[in-house]
């Protein structure tokens, strides 16, 4: 099997890109959650200005594609200075706009997730809350979103699986993640397919790994409501 | 005997529309202090939209409705203020899922009127105390029966010291044989002297603790009076009929 040969001798390259990808896919969901919590409630709010903002901020970013967007926004920010230093061997001045378009790509996707598990909240239950003189917010903040949470960390979870797949683009831009090192040992062994196939059994563990951890974590959440 | 009770409540001309859907057709009622005022009628007539618009639940399309001399539409009164001394019962009970029934009762006093944990906490028990549920305090809404949810959504409510308490078909979502624990305690409820605006279809409560009857019909009060008046010698057609259809369905 050249597979398992190309493996043994090339693991160090595979193993620093598959943690390279998943540092970066987390960095990415918690970015992206944070801003899409603020983009959900805005959608959710009254205020018309917030309302519009994040309704187009949503359409354009779920309407257009990651690549491209991560191209404008490391152009568009190359005035900031980001450290010149690596850390896990990654180049912070490639890296640092590649996690900033990936999370503002995420919150996108994040913020209807979380629109979604508030609206899944029954009505009834913020009616009762507003019914004993609760304002809005005390009412989001202690009847709805704490079971709207329910609905939606799994779906985060589940946006983190995506995102180990999707940032699979950052390579473009010369970050060392799984792809990029999939990259350094084709063209040291001049032959691809074995490497692919390496790389994409890597990204399926991942993803099976992840989700059953994602699977398990609803279950211990639907047990604590009783 | 009643001139110079306060009134609680006085709806004018209510008038309510979901788009094209003219629900409340210019609705008049006075509440007074120490009244139990139980709303009776078809199904569709509009009575939970009435419940509904007098806590600002629904927005009134036009009308007046004054809760203890305050225009609840008014921008100048702080709806979230009036809506304190309001308290509401649903079909539904909708208690909070995410907290203990010792939380339910509590986070309004503590959120609202601020009142410290300890001491929100003693009331909840005692009130708990008085519908028979003190065992119930640290447990979920999921573990109760209807009929104790009921209760406790009542003691939430009774927990922000209101001084009007609406129901809406507080037994209709019961099973018959839960119907008499909840009823009780609103009969109680009415006896300490709380002034109650109840919509429901138990003719035996409507009879024997209302103050006054209000019959609704297509978006109108068609008539109104003392369980007597209403269930004994109604005066419109409308009303006969519908006490016919509902005596000959039990
Ligand atoms: N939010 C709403 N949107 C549209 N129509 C509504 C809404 N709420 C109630 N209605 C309609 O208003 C009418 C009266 O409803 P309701 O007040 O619930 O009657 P009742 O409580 O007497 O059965 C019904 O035809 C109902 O379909
Ligand atoms: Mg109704």
């Amino acid at each position: 099997m050249k597979s398992i040969e190309i493996f043994s001798e090339y693991y160090k390259y595979f193993l620093r890109g598959t943690r390279a990808t998943v540092v970066i896919s987390l960095i990415t969901v918690i970015f992206g959650s944070i801003l899409g919590c603020i983009l959900a409630l805005m959608r959710l709010s009254k205020n018309k200005p917030a309302n519009t903002f994040a309704r187009m901020y949503i359409a354009v970013i779920r309407g257009t594609p990651l690549l491209v967007q991560l191209y404008i926004v490391f152009f568009q920010l190359d005035f900031i200075s980001y450290p010149k230093m690596t850390l896990l061997g990654l180049d912070l001045e490639r890296t640092l706009p590649c996690i900033i378009a990936l999370s503002i790509n995420s919150s996108a996707y994040v913020a209807e997730l979380v629109r979604a598990g508030i609206q899944a909240v029954d009505i009834g239950q913020s009616e009762a809350a507003r019914s004993i003189g609760m304002s809005e917010a005390q009412t989001m903040w202690n009847v709805v979103l704490p079971q709207a949470i329910k609905n939606i960390l799994p779906a985060i979870g589940n946006e983190f699986i995506t995102m180990i797949k999707e940032t699979s683009v950052i390579q473009y831009l010369g970050v060392a993640d799984l792809m990029y090192n999939n990259g350094i040992v084709i063209t040291s062994t001049y032959n691809p397919l074995p490497s692919y196939y390496i790389t994409a059994t890597i990204y399926l563990l991942l993803n099976l790994v992840m989700g059953r951890g994602v699977t398990l974590f609803e279950r211990r959440l639907q047990k604590n409501e009783r | 005997m009643n001139a110079d009770r306060q009134t609680v409540l006085e709806i004018k001309n209510l008038r309510k529309d979901f788009g094209e859907l003219e629900v409340l057709k210019g609705v008049d009622a006075t509440i007074k202090k120490g009244d139990v005022m139980v709303v009776i009628g078809p199904s569709g007539s509009g009575k939970s939209t009435f419940l509904r618009c007098v806590n600002r639940l629904e927005q009134p399309t036009g009308g007046q409705i004054l809760f203890e001399d305050q225009d609840i539409c008014s921008s100048n009164n702080d709806i979230n203020k009036l809506r304190q001394k309001m308290g509401m019962v649903f079909q539904q009970f909708h208690l909070f899922n995410n907290l203990t029934v010792l939380e339910n009762i509590t986070l309004g006093p503590t959120k609202v009127r601020k009142l410290k944990p300890a001491e929100a906490q003693e009331q909840a028990m005692q009130l708990l105390d008085t519908v028979g549920l003190r065992e119930k305090a640290s447990i979920y809404p999921s573990q109760l029966s209807g009929g104790q949810k009921q209760r406790i959504a009542i003691v939430r409510a009774l927990a922000m010291k209101p001084d009007v308490m609406l129901f809406d078909e507080p037994t209709s979502s019961l099973d018959p044989e839960m119907v008499g624990e909840v009823l009780s305690v609103m009969k109680d409820l009415a006896e300490s002297g709380m002034t109650m605006l109840v919509v429901t279809h138990e003719m035996g409560f409507a009879r024997h603790v209302a103050t006054r009857v209000v019959f609704m019909d297509d978006g109108l009060i068609v008539e109104e009076g003392s369980p007597e008046e209403i269930f004994n010698h109604p005066k419109r057609l409308r009303t006969k009929d519908f006490l016919s259809k509902i005596s000959t369905a039990f």
